[in-house]
């Protein structure tokens, strides 16, 4: 039995959404072959990217403001210009398909449903950044994945729109797929370049290295998520000014969120940047709560974000407002600075919901099991924070904690916050620091006595706390 | 004569092991690796380490000490530099999984979903002792049989379908622990008895 994963073809859109880069996922009759992406209009884009100089294709991406969509939210244009000018080295090009941020599923079905979408934002990017060797970094989890987008290389190439003198023009592209074995820490651009170099994936510190200048064999080297990748595609085809016309200013173009948790339709949503609150994706585009149940928390941008209480009011200036107001959870509007003011971070656009049926002290022990997993060892306040932050929350859940336990948690996450070389220090300490910062009574309560003596096996009482819970 | 690796680098026997054959850098296995070789420039062919990783791991099921070295000689380094890589990632075994190797999804949304209760179901129906099990260094546990093998790993990235698994290379969705029976039923016909 040879297993893919779940199409559904002719799975309409919600009309809230937007479709641009998952235009092709779930479409009727769509296929991943280069000849159903050529009669849909495919590689024109480049056709049309190579027409122009490389210097007006990152300018158009500047222009355009896409900012890129794998955690950081950093503008990809402005990425692109970091390489030395004047640089006689040779430039890589890596698409970061290490999609491994718990709650995140978008990039799995680009690889799966469009991988020429992909090839073609690459071949666009490697003109305007100069690169003539790419790689795609697939995680090993994707192992179908791997094979899809080796078999749309191979067409690419047989159609000269990768290869020697690509459509004619002097230049030429050659993309290799690589694998990665299962480390979520090569989703960091240092740690994956290290990992494609054959080590062991240790972030490199920044600086002196930045990636745009000294990356991949000590070479400039521009990692960009898949999803921005596809991006580039539709600005050139749209031009710089006309993409940054969609979402909000300085939040452009659409973005892919994917829901997940207790929610009734979840799932992935491609929509403006801005354009929805909180309240209309969870209540319109997902179907609200499950019945009987009310939304407690959301972890709005992948497991490393800040959780947001449903019942929290901030204040501050959104994109489209003159003026600071307050906002209440579900009136937040899907930016990247709204819900950075707000106190956490759109991230990778995993949004996970958590309902009132949910133990606390359980969500936080099952993410301190994920981080203390993948630390990658290399800086000592995360390799024995993390390790100590699960032992503290699995002491929570098996009842030997004590109350100031939680005050322990919280004075170690804020030691490694900040004092490592790589984010996941503050990935994996952040969402500890929002817990207790917003849920300290339940974790308080966890600490009563009548709890103690239960077995410590963090997986019996990981299952026994799911139980309690549903 | 043992190597000083594999003297100090132990794969120890499974039921699994039964199932895939001893290392040996067959011709098909060479080509492989030439072809994986290639994709880099010469010069940094260490690169290359993850793929014939892989190659390797596909054919025999897991990394033994003969397997380092032979990576090593390959790639003209020191087998140590293969060693870390092989130690340091999660997907690259050490010793010999079932026949057929799930790997079940234990972070947030699959938890949510009922993972922890998948994972019991599937160790029932196998017949899998899991209590020795530990996320960093003893994560796979095999059915005495050595057809089936479990693993709890982090983020498939499906979290909207949970609970997810994998089945060797095998993907599949929102296997709540009632289809756990139907999963396991499809690769049993297969096994030789």
């Amino acid at each position: 039995m040879s297993q893919s994963i779940q199409y559904h073809p002719g799975k309409e859109p919600h009309p809230g959404e937007r479709r641009m880069i998952f235009r092709n996922i779930d479409r009727m009759d769509w296929d991943p072959t280069i000849e159903r992406y050529l009669a849909d209009g495919g590689y024109q884009q480049l056709r049309k990217a190579l027409e122009m100089a490389p210097q007006t294709v990152t300018d158009e991406v500047k222009k355009s403001g896409l900012r890129g969509r794998g955690g950081a939210g950093f503008p990809a244009g402005v990425k692109w210009g970091f390489i030395p000018p004047g640089n006689t080295k040779p430039v890589y090009l890596i698409a970061n398909a290490d999609e491994s941020e718990p709650g995140t599923f978008k990039d799995r079905y680009i690889l799966h449903q469009d991988p020429h979408q992909l090839i073609e934002g690459m071949a666009i990017a490697a003109w305007a950044v100069g690169a003539h060797l790419a790689f795609i970094y697939i995680r090993e989890e994707f192992p179908e994945a791997a094979k899809i987008v080796s078999t749309a290389l191979d067409e690419a190439r047989k159609n000269h729109f990768i290869g020697k003198n690509i459509l004619g023009h002097d230049f030429d592209l050659e993309i290799h797929v690589h694998r990665g074995a299962g480390a979520y820490i090569c989703g960091e651009e240092t740690g994956l370049i290290e990992s494609l170099e054959g080590k062991r994936p240790y972030p490199r510190i920044k600086p002196p290295y930045f990636p745009a200048a000294l990356g991949l064999w000590m070479c400039p080297t521009i990692v960009n998520n898949v999803e921005s990748l596809c991006h580039v595609k539709h600005i050139i085809q749209m031009g710089g000014d006309e993409y940054a016309h969609l979402g909000v200013p300085g939040n452009t173009g659409t973005r892919i969120l994917s829901v997940s948790g207790d929610v009734k339709n979840p799932g992935y949503f491609e929509v403006e940047v801005g354009k929805l609150t909180f309240g209309e994706l969870l209540n319109d585009l997902c179907g609200g709560p499950k019945d009987g149940r009310k939304f407690m928390a959301v972890i709005p941008g992948g497991s490393s974000a800040k959780i947001l209480r449903c019942d929290e009011k901030s204040t501050f200036k959104a994109p489209l407002d003159e003026n600071p107001r307050e906002y209440g959870f579900f009136d937040i509007p899907l930016d990247f600075d709204s819900i950075a003011a707000c106190g956490s971070m759109a991230g990778s656009g995993g949004v996970i919901v958590l309902d009132d049926s949910r133990s606390i002290p359980w969500v936080l022990s099952n993410l301190n099991h994920f981080y203390a997993h993948e630390s990658c060892g290399q800086c000592t306040p995360c390799r024995e924070g993390v390790m100590w932050m699960r032992k503290i929350t699995d002491r929570l859940l098996a009842g030997n904690a004590t109350p100031q336990d939680v005050d322990v948690l919280e004075s170690v996450a804020r030691q490694i916050d900040g004092r490592t070389i790589c984010a996941f220090g503050e990935a994996a300490s952040w969402p500890v620091e929002a817990i207790i910062e917003k849920f300290r009574d339940e974790l308080t309560a966890a600490t009563s006595p009548q709890n103690a003596g239960k077995p410590l096996n963090p997986e019996a009482v990981e299952q026994q706390r799911y139980l309690q819970a549903r | 004569m043992n190597s000083t690796l594999e003297q100090n680098i132990a794969s120890p026997e499974t039921p699994g092991t039964k199932h895939f054959p001893p290392f040996e850098p067959t011709p098909d296995l060479t080509a492989a690796a030439d072809k994986a070789i290639a994709a880099f420039p010469p010069e940094h062919k260490q690169a290359a380490v993850l793929p014939l990783i892989h190659e390797i791991q596909r054919r025999h099921g897991f990394i033994s000490a003969q397997a380092i070295e032979w990576i090593a000689a390959k790639l003209e380094i020191e087998p140590i530099r293969v060693l870390e890589v092989v130690s340091f990632y999660p997907g690259v075994r050490q010793s010999a999984p079932g026949k057929f190797h799930i790997r079940v999804c234990r972070t947030l949304s699959c938890a949510m979903a009922g993972s922890a209760e998948l994972m019991d179901k599937l160790c029932e129906l196998t017949g899998i002792d899991r209590s020795d099990c530990d996320s960093h260094h003893n994560p796979v546990a095999v059915s005495p049989c050595g057809n089936f093998s479990v693993e709890f790993v982090e983020c498939l990235a499906s979290c909207g379908t949970g609970p997810v698994c994998m089945v060797n290379d095998d993907f599949h969705e929102a296997i709540t622990p009632d289809k756990a029976a139907d999963l396991i039923g499809a690769y049993k016909p297969k096994t030789p008895q």
